[in-house]
């Protein structure tokens, strides 16, 4: 094996590619947040439909976008291995373990709660990307999606789905945001202070706008 | 008096400080090549064990190392606290190789070999060195350079350390060492393994017999040298400071084999550990000698006094090591602060429920230190709760991990009330006799460490044994095994089914069935238990006449009910803690007769030996130089039988005096 | 300090051997004083079924006095039991309450298989340790101690990671079962250290190669290890470890 693969294949290698894939995908949240933020403008969907033209049409975005889907797929294949791999490190379980005492649920349910984001992204992804994408490549044009977001986000249930989504991604990031850094080996006295506030905010701030999207549709604040 | 024709120590000619060095450029070598083929048994991986195996194996020896517990890493010098002592006279204050000789000897009351701890002297230096080395983390000032304290019975500042884990650290340190020649393939390392007997051919120590302790297999193994690390025999007494593992069986077996056993009753009770609290009690902690120096020990002026410590006002407390010994103070030897506490007590001035205690108070020390703390800090207005809280949070710098087991232990929290302590059995000076090779009087076995009986004396000084243990290992041992294996360059493999290796495994295998087979009604533990009271009571920190032959007639019936009457469970062939156990409470048994025999025989008190019947005046020990200035050697006959053999102690360097700490 | 009478039952875990099906196993237990430590009380259990011609339990202990590491007993949920910077040893029965069920299991880890009842085989920590936990320097070839001037921040530093009993708590408590925090503890002593630096990147690759051989799992950061570890060792080292393992990776000349 070439010391490349080895360091990957690590324990702490597959912890690195768990980490550059999380702070990745965390960057593609900040984007993603902000463009779909435009809708607060409530303006008609106008600035928002000119951001996402440019994120549908950008040739150096629509690069990127590989990028992101490979993103993805790594940080869940990466998840995969190591959930099974760390299964496999304990064969027998403990019948009483008091593990609340040591650590916090979240921390230990990332593999749940990614699931959980899968889930969602799976429904989500369906309700636009998908889509989208499939006319792009069968007529070459854009859908409305402003539009579409005001007539799905009508159903309480896609609602309720959609901030639950929400809430898997607020305790994922919450453990996910530091500790990335940590698997980085970014652990200093000085700056875990400001690392931990960062990511504190971060996990409140960007599942909130997200959530505050279907949720403004569906009681007609945003229109 | 003259030494037995039995005991040549080989002590090396030429003046005092030029014997070690005369000796290692004289010595024989046994070339690279042939020691590739000459294998080395280490059985225990203390200090003196990990150090030695690990040094022999760099050297180019084939070795195998032999522990009973689950890692090397375990031994029970990983509990030592307090130091390692090494004359380096980084503080300036005095210190030389011939002070820290001259404490050694008269600390050990004029009881040990002047040529063997002059050795130990001038090697404690390296010691420290080679630690640093393989990156020990011991106590640093702010500018970088090594910090040392004060220890018992000296001084000067010579005590290195690394908080109150010091063992530890030296531990780890040659683990480290050890490990590594085991990744290299140098070392065999066989842990939970016990070993049992000691194999010898045509009087040669050719191997052991060793138990797998998760098989139960027993195991032939084979070898041109064996050394035995296997610490002392404290457990005998069953209440200790040591591990609950700790034991005599190997060091036994030698001497079942013809290895001499020197001055067995020469046991160290430390005087600075947590009391007895109840009859369940599996074992005593040590609260380390280091707490001496900031420390004041008391008890109250009024008898039978049951006041809370703090309730007892400054002039009705009896500060009885200052008052006795103003020289050393608090500081005073272990055996003579141990005996402080105990006539204290005896007289009725003890504290506590049991009243076998008494306080070590560190409320000086607070207010000294948050004093200076007020100082540093250019206050001058600190009000005296204040102060206290800065010198609280000094003490807990230094000492907070000790400060913390007490409370873990007495549910007592120390910073509020004095701690109560009470003596305990430590360490044991005698072991093992060995030659200035560090050889038994069975060629090819040696004895290392707390394990053998040579550089203490009567009493060990605090941080002392840390460097015996790594004296013998790194720096000595490996030089003088070369005078004994240059000679087996040309005998070869042994092989381990020569019929002695068969003999010796079938008595083993034999001993064990029997003791499985007598499936009586009493436990492995109260044997020991009630081994240990016998041993404390009259043969602990004071002995007598009449005690001691009570107890060798007591410990005699113990032994033959032992023998008709212990019940272990489990099978042989099994992973069976309770045969380990009654294995090694079988061979306690006829040791505790054995040290009440020499106890007997040595008829005056010196360092931790204190017979009741030979004291001065004012209660000290009361040595007799013209009739016992000698090693007892003793030679195992029979059951019941021993014949004592005398090395006759010289002092050509150093001026005998009473011992004096006042 | 008083005697008291606390009445327990025990439920244990008891297993022959390694390749056979453990279970467990309910003891009552009465006159337990709660000034005894936990492993006393063991032994009260152990003495009730000596006399009951029963097989007492094995478990790993020696220096009862929590510096050793060799006791290992998963208590109630928590290696070590319910307190914090304590070994089983240093337990006492005062954290109980009369009346308590305490269910006691042996550290659950693949790389730690049973070997009896409570006991574990913790070889692959011995194992790692030889992989490069040392700095290679033979008896003899040290020079002066205090020619090596150290910061007293950086000893101190080392020291606290050095401080690791090597009982394996944190594996036992990590839910992954990593021994992530017993290997950075080494590294990290070292590297904090100037003695350590000649083999600062090595080190690093072969213990950490060591212990995924070993089959420990990986670390998700949650801290279990670190609040579980009887020395408090800090979680830190993990980060640590982790730049020194990246850094060598990248920076070492081993293909």
């Amino acid at each position: 094996m070439s010391w490349f693969t080895q360091a990957l294949t690590s324990s702490i290698g597959k912890k690195l590619i768990m980490s550059l894939t999380g702070l990745f995908l965390i960057s593609f949240l900040v984007i993603h947040a902000t463009i779909n933020a435009m809708i607060f403008y409530n303006d008609g969907g106008e600035t928002f439909s000119h951001w996402g033209h440019f994120m549908g049409t950008n040739p150096i975005i629509r690069t990127l976008e590989i990028g992101l889907v490979l993103g993805f797929l790594l940080h869940i294949a990466d998840g995969l291995w190591l959930t099974k791999a760390n299964n496999d490190a304990r064969p027998v379980k403990y019948a009483v373990s008091n593990a609340s005492a040591n650590s916090k649920w979240y921390s230990r349910s990332m593999g749940l709660l990614g699931t959980l984001i899968l889930i969602f992204l799976v429904i989500h992804t369906s309700h636009f990307w998908i889509p989208n994408r499939t006319n792009q490549f069968a007529t070459g044009e854009e859908l409305n999606l402003y539009q579409m977001m005001l007539d799905i986000f009508q159903n309480i249930w896609v609602v309720l789905i959609y901030v639950a989504g929400c809430f898997s991604l607020f305790w994922h990031l919450l453990h996910g945001f530091e500790s990335a850094f940590k698997s980085l080996g970014l652990y200093h006295v000085k700056y875990n202070g400001a690392i931990h506030f960062v990511g504190v905010a971060f996990s409140i701030v960007i599942p909130v706008l997200f959530a505050l999207m279907p949720i403004s549709i569906f009681f007609g604040w945003v229109y | 008096m003259a030494t037995s024709s039995r005991l040549d120590a080989k002590i090396p000619q030429g003046s005092l400080e030029d014997k070690w060095e005369k000796y290692k450029s004289s010595v024989p070598l046994v070339n690279p090549a042939n020691k590739r083929n000459i294998e080395v048994i280490v059985v225990g991986t203390g200090l003196a064990g990990a150090s030695a195996a690990a040094t022999l194996a760099e050297m180019g020896y084939k070795v195998k190392a032999f522990c009973f517990q689950d890692s090397p890493r375990r031994a029970h010098s990983i509990a030592a606290q307090g130091g390692i002592n090494a004359a380096k006279n980084y503080q300036n204050d005095g210190d030389s190789v011939h002070r820290l000789f001259y404490d050694t000897i008269k600390g050990g009351d004029y009881r040990s070999r002047e040529a063997n701890v002059h050795r130990l002297s001038e090697v404690s230096g390296n010691i420290i060195d080679q630690c640093v080395a393989q990156g020990v983390p011991f106590a640093r000032e702010y500018g970088g350079l090594l910090s040392n304290r004060s220890f018992g019975g000296v001084q000067v500042q010579r005590t290195f350390y690394a908080a109150g884990q010091t063992g530890q650290q030296l531990l780890l340190g040659a683990y480290s060492g050890l490990q590594r020649q085991v990744g290299m393939g140098t070392i065999t390392m066989y842990n939970r393994h016990e070993m049992l007997d000691v194999v010898k051919i045509d009087g040669k120590c050719r191997g052991i017999i060793a138990r797998n302790l998760i098989t139960g297999e027993l195991e032939r193994h084979s070898a041109h040298a064996v050394l035995l690390c296997t610490g002392g025999y404290g457990n005998v007494f069953y209440l200790s400071t040591n591990a609950m593992g700790s034991n005599v069986t190997a060091a036994w077996k030698a001497h079942k084999r013809g290895a001499f056993f020197a001055n067995p009753c020469f046991t160290q009770i430390h005087p600075t550990c947590i009391p007895v609290w109840g009859e369940h009690q599996s074992k005593l902690t040590l609260m380390s000698e280091s707490l001496r120096n900031d420390g004041r020990i008391w008890v109250p002026k009024k008898q039978n006094d049951t006041r809370a410590g703090n309730a007892i006002p400054e002039d009705e407390r009896d500060y009885y090591l200052e008052r006795r010994y103003p020289a050393f103070g608090n500081l005073v030897p272990r055996d003579i602060a141990s005996r402080a506490a105990k006539e204290r007590c005896d007289a009725g001035y003890g504290v506590g429920t049991s009243k076998l205690a008494v306080f070590l108070d560190f409320s000086a020390a607070f207010h000294r230190y948050g004093q200076g703390e007020a100082n540093k800090n250019n206050i001058t207005n600190a009000s005296e709760s204040q102060i206290l809280e800065w010198g609280k949070a000094v003490v807990k710098e230094k000492y907070g991990n000790l400060f913390d087991m007490y409370k873990q232990i007495t549910g007592e929290d120390p910073y509020e009330v004095p701690m109560r302590i009470y003596p305990a059995v430590h360490y044991t000076m005698g072991g093992l006799w060995v030659d200035y090779n560090l050889m038994t009087t069975v060629p090819g076995l040696y004895s290392l460490g707390e394990a053998n009986f040579s550089d203490h004396g009567a009493n060990r000084l605090g941080a002392s044994a840390l460097m015996q243990g790594l004296a013998d290992g790194y720096f000595v041992i490996p030089i003088t095994v070369g005078a004994y294996l240059a000679g087996e360059i040309r005998t070869g493999h042994i092989s381990t089914d020569h019929e002695a290796f068969v003999k010796t495994e079938k008595e083993v295998k034999d001993r064990i069935e029997k003791l499985i087979s007598i499936q009586g009604n009493t436990s492995p533990e109260l044997f020991h238990r009630r081994l240990g009271k016998i041993m404390w009571d009259k043969c602990g920190m004071g002995r007598n006449e009449k005690g001691l032959k009570e107890a060798i007639v007591e410990i005699r019936a113990l032994r033959e009910e032992f023998w008709k009457d212990v019940k272990v469970m489990g099978k042989i062939g099994d992973f069976n803690p309770e045969l380990d156990k009654a294995n090694r409470v079988a061979d306690f048994i006829e040791l505790g007769e054995l040290m009440c025999i020499d106890a007997l025989t040595r008829n005056e008190s010196c360092g931790g030996h204190f017979r009741e019947e030979y004291q001065t005046e004012e209660g000290e020990a009361l040595r007799d130089d013209e009739n016992y200035m000698f090693v007892s050697a003793w030679e195992s006959i029979d059951t019941e039988k021993w014949e004592l053999h005398k090395e006759e102690l010289i002092y050509d360097n150093i001026k005998i005096a009473q011992r004096s700490y006042k | 300090m008083s005697a008291g009478n606390m009445r327990l039952t025990l439920k244990v875990w008891r297993q022959s051997n390694t390749n056979t099906q453990g279970g467990f196993e309910n003891y009552n237990l009465d006159g337990v004083s709660p000034d005894m430590s936990f492993l006393e009380m063991f032994d009260i259990l152990n003495e009730q079924l000596i006399e009951e011609n029963k097989e007492p339990v094995a478990f790993d202990h020696d220096c009862r006095e929590g510096i050793c590491g060799m006791c290992s007993m998963f208590i109630n949920g928590q290696p070590h039991g319910p307190l914090k910077g304590v070994t089983t040893c240093q337990l006492h029965m005062r954290s109980f309450q009369d009346g308590d069920t305490i269910t006691v299991e042996p550290w659950r880890a693949g790389a730690f298989p049973v070997i009896k009842d409570l006991v574990v085989d913790r070889d692959g920590f011995d194992r790692i340790i030889s992989a490069g936990g040392f700095v290679s320097v033979n008896t003899g070839n040290a020079q002066d101690a205090n020619n090596l001037p150290i910061a007293k921040e950086d000893a101190d530093d080392a020291f606290s990671a050095a401080a690791c009993i090597g009982c394996g708590a944190c594996v036992a408590a990590c839910k992954n079962a990593s021994a992530m925090l017993f290997v950075s503890a080494k590294i990290s002593q070292l590297a904090l250290l100037p003695q350590g630096q000649a083999e600062r990147s090595i080190r690093a690759e072969k213990m950490v190669a060591q212990m995924d051989a070993e089959g420990f799992g990986n670390c998700t950061n949650t801290h279990a290890c670190s609040a579980e570890c009887p020395k408090e060792i800090s979680f830190e080292n993990i980060a640590r470890m982790n730049r020194e393992y990246l850094g060598a990776k990248v920076s070492s000349k081993a293909l």
